[in-house]
């Protein structure tokens, strides 16, 4: 048991340092999609709610479990689809560089 | 379906590598959208393979109506909002994830403990997820609040405030650390009011940590929250041994902390001058009663602005948060295509908090389809303020007060601000002479150079592109 807290504890560590490689130079203007990604990644938690939904049995487990998948899913939901909206704009413009983003 | 479950810790592994290439591209302008795009698809899959698991696919009953509730609100949320009210919707996503967050690890604390119950790293785990995930949950809703204008965006100050802020922060951690002692076998505690009261501690300090901050630094209290969200996820993947959420947590964790500095040090504070710092407090008020005595603003018709502006050469157009509110964009692409046809130069002036976040006005204007070109950044156009003739201020105030330079005792004293005073002629369009956010007075307002048009921002402008068509 203990072991596989400290496993996550490496895991932890390493996730640190590549948060921090990742984000090393990012011009002013992208600082709030960027907010708002990272935002939406964390969302990830909708996983723990969806595996800890059912765990506690009872009334008061099922209304927190339901909470919480609820609230994830805002976040997750929300959160992609507000920083694309915001994309979207940066994207919009008459330029000729338009149709070269699309990959 | 019992082998297709041994594929979804490779799914989560999948995941975790698609939200690092996410960050990275969110970091840079032509991959941010395939980014985060790339980031979804992982989350997407994630979510279904978490299907894959019994407990998960048997609850389907409880589980797929809260998935369809949270869609529905994210969704309409997210493409309701207008672009204006952007920084608060990320503040109330942020905040779900907190109580997302926050509400796992209570379930997996008494999952735990009705299983006889945690290890004690497994407890600290759980602890730091609820404490730091209410904080993020409650901090959030009083940004929002104060971004949306339903709470007094000034900081909100009283006495012996630092000591109730403390109070709270001591309580709390005194709790937890009683169910730790707890989780160790040291002593028996009153767990389930123990787990109870830290989290409603845990809320209060949220609230407690956010109401004395103003309006004007919600964006980086916004991202420092997001920052939080992020550890506690972690936190609560490591209470439930689950590596990809303690990935994808720990990498906003990180990526937030960094993005905080950066806008910090976009304002030129220290990230704990704004977190405990008065901004807008009992100080400004005081030089605000200074520099209004005697002397005068002068006010000028939109005739007089169009004018100004069809005489001019080289124009500098400095958008801030007015212009936002009154989706005033359009008009001052108009505005700009009708002084560009007269062969005047028209150029943006960013600066970086202009609005209320970070980019907030480089998103609007490239909606009006204002070339990108013309957007200049603060150190790039500072030093040409003064060879314009004419600097058009839309909506902006605290970035453009001379205070910052030469004030010592202001509040915003050492903020890089824009050289707006040392152009040729100045014309604010505000609505009134209310101070900003920041809630100090703009001296730029009582210079002589200066002419107010009062109005809100996108009314204001139609009527200068009006008097401009007439002459024409």
């Amino acid at each position: 048991m203990s072991n596989e807290v400290l496993l996550g504890a490496y895991v932890f560590m390493l996730a640190i340092w590549v948060g921090n490689e990742v984000i090393s130079k990012v011009p002013s203007t992208l600082h709030t999609p960027l907010m708002s990604g990272a935002n939406a990644i964390h969302g990830i938690i909708i996983v723990g709610a969806l595996l800890v939904a059912t765990a506690l049995p009872g009334p008061l487990g099922t209304v927190l479990g339901f909470l919480a998948v609820v609230l994830g899913t805002i976040n997750v939901v929300g959160g992609f689809v507000v920083t694309d909206r915001m994309l979207q704009m940066f994207k919009a413009r008459p330029r000729p560089a338009k149709p070269a983003e699309t990959k | 379906m019992e082998q297709l479950r041994e594929f979804v810790p490779w799914i989560y592994l999948i995941a975790a590598i698609t939200f690092i290439f996410g960050l990275k591209g969110l970091s840079g302008p032509t991959t941010a959208q395939l980014g985060n795009r790339v980031a979804a698809a992982g989350m997407l899959a994630a979510v279904i393979a978490t299907f894959l698991e019994q407990q998960v696919a048997a609850a389907w009953v409880l589980v797929l109506p809260a998935i369809a509730i949270g869609t529905v609100i994210g969704f309409v949320g997210a493409r309701q909002v207008p672009m204006t009210a952007m920084p608060q919707m990320v503040a109330i996503f942020n905040g779900a994830g907190g109580g997302a967050a926050a509400l796992v690890s209570t379930l997996e604390y008494l999952r735990a403990t009705g299983a006889g119950g945690a290890s004690v790293g497994e407890v600290i785990a759980i602890l730091l997820g609820l404490m730091i995930g209410a904080v993020s949950f409650s901090g959030s809703i009083i940004a929002f609040g104060k971004l949306q204008g339903l709470i007094d965006a000034k900081a909100f100050k009283y006495a012996g405030q630092q000591l109730v802020t403390g109070g709270l922060f001591g309580g709390m951690l005194l709790l937890a650390l009683l169910l730790v002692a707890d989780a160790a076998g040291i002593l028996a505690a009153p767990k389930e009011l123990a787990l109870g009261l830290v989290g409603l501690l845990a809320l209060a300090f949220g609230v407690a940590l956010v109401m004395p901050i103003g309006g004007a630094d919600m964006p980086v209290v916004i991202s420092l929250l997001n920052a939080y969200t992020g550890l506690a996820v972690a936190m609560a993947g490591l209470a439930i041994g689950n590596q990809m959420l303690i990935v994808a947590g720990t990498l906003v964790g990180a990526s937030g902390t960094i993005l905080t500095r950066l806008m910090s040090k976009a304002m030129n504070r220290s990230l704990g001058n704004v977190l405990f710092g008065a901004f807008g407090a009992a100080p400004a008020a005081k030089t605000g009663a200074k520099t209004d005595d005697g002397r005068t603003f002068r006010e000028v018709s939109a005739e007089d602005a169009a004018i100004l502006l069809g005489y001019a050469q080289s124009v500098i157009i400095v958008p801030g948060y007015g212009l936002a509110v009154a989706q005033a964009q359009h008009n001052v692409r108009e505005l700009a295509d009708l002084l560009e046809a007269k062969g005047i130069e028209v150029r943006y002036a960013i600066h970086p908090v202009a609005g209320r976040m970070p980019g907030h006005m480089n998103v609007l204007l490239a909606e009006a389809n204002v070339p990108y070109e013309k957007l200049f950044d603060m150190e790039q156009i500072n030093e040409d303020f003064q060879r314009a003739d004419v600097a058009l201020v839309i909506g902006a105030n605290d970035v453009t007060n001379p205070a910052a330079r030469k004030d010592t005792s202001s509040p915003i004293y050492g903020m890089p601000i824009l050289n707006v005073d040392q152009a040729q002629n100045i014309i604010v369009i505000k609505r009134s002479m209310k101070p900003g956010f920041a809630g100090i007075d703009n001296e730029l307002y009582l210079d002589p150079k200066t002419g107010m048009l009062f109005g809100d921002a996108k009314e204001a402008v139609s009527r200068v592109v009006n008097e401009l068509k007439k002459a024409a």
